[in-house]
């Protein structure tokens, strides 16, 4: 029986969480990089780099697939971005940087683009990548029977949309091959972020003759050629998939890392713990119930920063008690406090937001709504009286359905949210959890719902990617929001290429939206991972983009000599 | 015996029939399909998409189309890891599985039989009453519970075991083996001890102990093997279900097993990787179940199949 105590001992300890005050286990200790030194061009010295450059990253679940012109989600586009090259690529803080084109001329009317391929860019099987690559690859990618599930990427391009319709051959798209270095995209509107968009994995070529030799096999290891500055050596599925770096690459020698792991996840704790047992340079994410163990004990590994995607609430438009009834939308709007759910309930450093395009972006400012200066009871007030206003009071409550997929933070944020409708209004909500499939198909139905979970993190740096998605024919506009003008407006900024008139036109979509109170925003999410001190070369960006190769490891100090570092200048 | 085993053999053919029958149509009434994405495709790409892998055909006529493709061993495309096919897939999990889920049942055995003889002859005492609360306490503690303690304890605290991940080495297998042995070992240790206990009151031991047989003889040719006979039918069952993996283990130790695709083919609508561990597992329940009866024989010489059949 001497074995149940510490039997218990333990219990206590796995199952204290957050809230125990116990002895925990002690902080890991990371071990310690020694300093950064740079030489003249800005790289790292020979002598601070670890012997051994090999990565391993967390990435979130098993990579649905690695043609790049299939894939959705972000663990599989994470492995894309470091196994292909797009036109344009991303530095480590995000800015968007020639690619495997080195330059390019844009048309005086922005609908011509010319890309110049750089003349050393090789795939991983040392052919050259040519202009004719990118036009076969983007033909693919239009082509409905290719089912690429982003092929919406390209619809700026010419005749992109009746490919997809099926009314033209995919041959009918408007990229031409000027020269075996030079490729031509003609435009139907001018599209500011369309550098931006040749940054995703839909946009990048694919070698045409692995892909008619294997089929939908030529993305397995040793089929898979690919153009960026790592090759596929290893997959095993729900295992790891490992890269090695690709001795073609145009940039081969700027990049240090040799080897890259990636590790699929499908429990956030299980990565956590590898993370702690020193297996892993970077996670994906972080528990979310380790809030404040990882605020005390691992400050120097947990990485907060902006994403570029908010967390809102949609009203269904067209079913009561939310049709034609924007007073009890917005009295719904304004009796939640923000503050109190990022703080109190998401806790990693979200920002409240009251508008829906997050911030950051370059050339974009949201209109703010007058009530996000007002004090939280001033909206309150504001609130009651909208709600009396829709008809609603303490003796006639609304009953109301919140619908979100299963899950125990939307569950979290779901039970504050009516639990402060309660408070401030008296509202009777009742919580409904879904399966995510079952909740995506009854949203998109919309014969069910009435306020439900969305949020959305956009696809590219614009602020158009969450516009677009209240477009009267979108297909994810599941709030059913139908408004002319707003309509109008969007293809106003679709043909703008005076990038300030652009703005204005954006802004004044979004106040409208906001006005029409389509959405109840609630917060700006967050990337939120770990680090190992000593990895390098990577820096926040709100597309959450980290390319592998420009990481690199730091040797560690030596742990006898702890102050070493003398020079101090 | 021969007769028996092909009567029963061809006796799991309408099991199979009935088994994979109803997972097919059960899993298409499932709302949502395989290509539904927070990401709404374009209408063409997914009539196109549904065309590809026959899901715009009437059901019966996939159904149809579906049972030609298995009778040829062929479980089709997965709908969710568009590069694999079914076949693909558990080719490379089931090993994992049955790696993991065997040596998990050998340590159970290996363990559990002993732990449950000993506490039988020492029924009522100490001993006996000590052995029967921990392995009550090891039904009891589920492996999601049990599993992030061994973590914490071997691979964190004192750092000798990794804490996840898989290869085909002890050091990796070790936790995730012992995770799910622990409850499998308690549960034997139980069956051995009240079989065992059963057996050692009934006439032929009382016999054998008259001859002045010694102890020993009496327990290991004469007690155990009857006493083994509830372990086995426990193990029928039981084997096929750890084989198959587990996804609580797979989850907690990244072990690509086949286990979580029970789950996670489910909630992906992955119709075909769903059928697919679906008709496996059903085969190796048919099939453990089936030698469960075979070793009963051979243990028991008063279990005779074609003999009470004549």
């Amino acid at each position: 029986m001497r074995f149940l105590p510490g039997l218990l001992a333990l219990l206590m300890v796995a199952c204290g969480g957050d809230r125990s005050e116990v002895e925990e286990p002690s902080a890991p200790r990371l071990p310690q990089p020694v300093e950064l030194e740079l030489d003249d061009q800005g790289r790292p010295l020979p002598s601070v780099l670890a012997d051994e450059q090999v990565i391993h990253r967390g990435n979130g679940e098993e990579p649905q697939t690695l043609d790049p012109h299939l894939a959705e989600g972000v663990p599989s586009a994470n492995i894309l971005r470091d196994l292909f090259e797009g036109l344009t690529t991303t530095a480590p803080d995000g800015r968007i940087v020639p690619g495997a084109a080195a330059h390019w001329d844009i048309s005086r009317d922005g609908l011509v683009y010319t890309f110049y391929l750089r003349p050393e860019g090789r795939w991983s099987n040392g052919e050259p990548v040519t202009a004719e690559d990118f036009v076969w690859s983007w033909r693919r990618v239009v082509d409905p029977a290719s089912g690429a599930a982003y092929g919406r990427m390209l619809a700026p391009v010419v005749n992109a949309g009746e490919i997809f319709a099926g009314r033209l051959p995919a041959e009918e798209l408007g990229v031409t091959a000027l020269s075996p270095t030079s490729f031509q995209v003609r435009l139907n509107d001018p599209t500011p972020y369309f550098l931006g968009l040749l940054t995703h994995p839909t946009t990048y070529p694919v070698h045409r003759a692995s892909l008619e030799a294997y089929g939908s096999a030529h993305v397995r290891p040793g089929n898979l050629v690919s153009n960026g500055a790592f090759r596929l050596l290893d997959w095993q599925v729900r295992s790891r998939i490992e890269l090695e770096k690709n001795p073609h690459y145009r940039a081969a020698d700027s990049v240090i890392a040799e080897r890259v792991v990636l590790y699929p996840f499908e429990d956030e704790n299980t990565e956590f713990n590898r993370f702690r047992a020193g297996d892993l340079h970077w996670t994906y994410q972080v528990p979310n119930n380790q809030f404040r163990w990882l605020q005390r004990n691992m400050t120097e590994a947990l990485v907060v920063a902006p994403w570029f995607g908010t967390y809102f609430f949609s009203f269904n438009l067209n079913r009561p008690p939310f049709r034609d009834n924007l007073p009890l939308r917005q009295a719904l709007n304004l009796a939640i406090d923000r503050e109190i759910l990022t703080e109190k309930v998401t806790r990693f450093g979200e920002i409240p937001t009251y508008h829906l395009i997050p911030p950051g972006l370059p050339d974009y400012e949201s209109p703010i709504p007058e009530h996000a200066d007002w004090t939280q009871d001033e909206r309150q007030a504001e609130a009651l009286r909208l709600y009396r206003q829709a008809g609603y009071s303490e003796d006639e409550p609304l009953t109301v359905e919140l619908r979100y997929n299963t899950s125990e933070n939307h569950r979290k944020i779901a039970v504050a949210v009516a639990a402060m409708w309660k408070d401030v209004l008296g509202v009777r909500t009742r919580l409904i959890n879904e399966e995510f499939r079952v909740f995506l198909q009854n949203r998109a139905q919309g014969r069910v719902t009435e306020v439900f979970r969305a949020g959305w993190i956009g696809d590219y740096q614009d602020a158009f990617t969450f516009l677009e998605l209240f477009h009267s024919e979108h297909g994810r506009n599941d709030a059913g929001y139908d408004n002319p003008r707003f309509d109008r407006l969007l293809e106003q900024i679709a043909g703008e290429r005076i990038p300030s008139r652009r703005r204005n036109l954006m802004a004044e979509a979004e106040r409208i939206l906001l006005a029409d109170q389509v959405v109840l925003p609630v917060y700006v999410y967050v990337s939120k991972r770990l680090v190992d001190p000593r990895l390098r070369g990577w820096d926040n960006n709100i597309m959450d983009y980290h390319l592998s190769q420009h990481m690199y490891l730091l040797r560690e100090r030596d742990p006898a000599s702890p102050l070493q570092v003398t020079d101090e200048n | 015996m021969l007769k028996y085993s092909l009567k029963r053999l061809l006796s799991a053919v309408p099991t199979l029939f009935l088994l994979i029958t109803f997972a097919f149509f059960l899993i298409r009434i499932a709302p949502g399909g395989p290509f539904d994405s927070e990401r709404a495709l374009p209408p063409e790409i997914e009539a196109n998409l549904e065309a590809k892998y026959h899901l715009d055909e009437a059901l019966p006529l996939q159904y149809l189309r579906y049972m030609w493709q298995i009778a040829q061993l062929d479980f089709g495309p997965s709908f969710h890891y568009l590069d694999w096919t079914v076949n693909d897939l558990i080719a490379q999990g089931a090993p994992v599985s049955f790696a993991l889920g065997g040596l998990a049942l050998l340590l159970a055995l290996a363990i559990g039989v002993p732990i449950g003889a000993w506490a039988a002859l020492r029924q009522n005492r100490v001993a006996d009453y000590t052995v029967m609360s921990i392995a009550m306490i090891g039904i009891s503690i589920p492996n999601f519970v049990m599993a992030p303690l061994l973590i914490l304890l071997f691979a964190i605290t004192l750092g000798w075991l990794p804490a996840g991940g898989w290869a085909f080495t002890p050091s990796r297998m070790a936790l995730p083996v012992v995770t799910l042995a622990l409850p499998m070992i308690a549960y034997i240790a139980r069956i051995t001890r009240g079989a065992m206990i059963e057996v050692l009151r009934s006439s032929f031991i009382r016999t054998a102990r008259a001859k002045g047989m010694p102890e020993k003889t009496i327990l290991f040719q004469h007690a155990l093997k009857p006493a083994l006979l509830p372990v086995i039918s426990y193990l029928g069952p039981a084997a096929a279900a750890i084989l198959t993996g587990s996804v609580v283990v797979e989850r907690i130790f990244t072990i690509p097993g086949i286990g979580s695709y029970f789950v996670q083919g489910a909630l992906n609508r992955d119709y075909t990787l769903v059928m697919g561990v679906v008709i496996l597992y059903g085969v190796l329940i048919i099939l453990f179940n089936f030698l469960v009866d075979l070793v009963y024989a051979w243990l028991d010489p008063r279990i005779r199949y074609d003999e009470q059949e004549a």
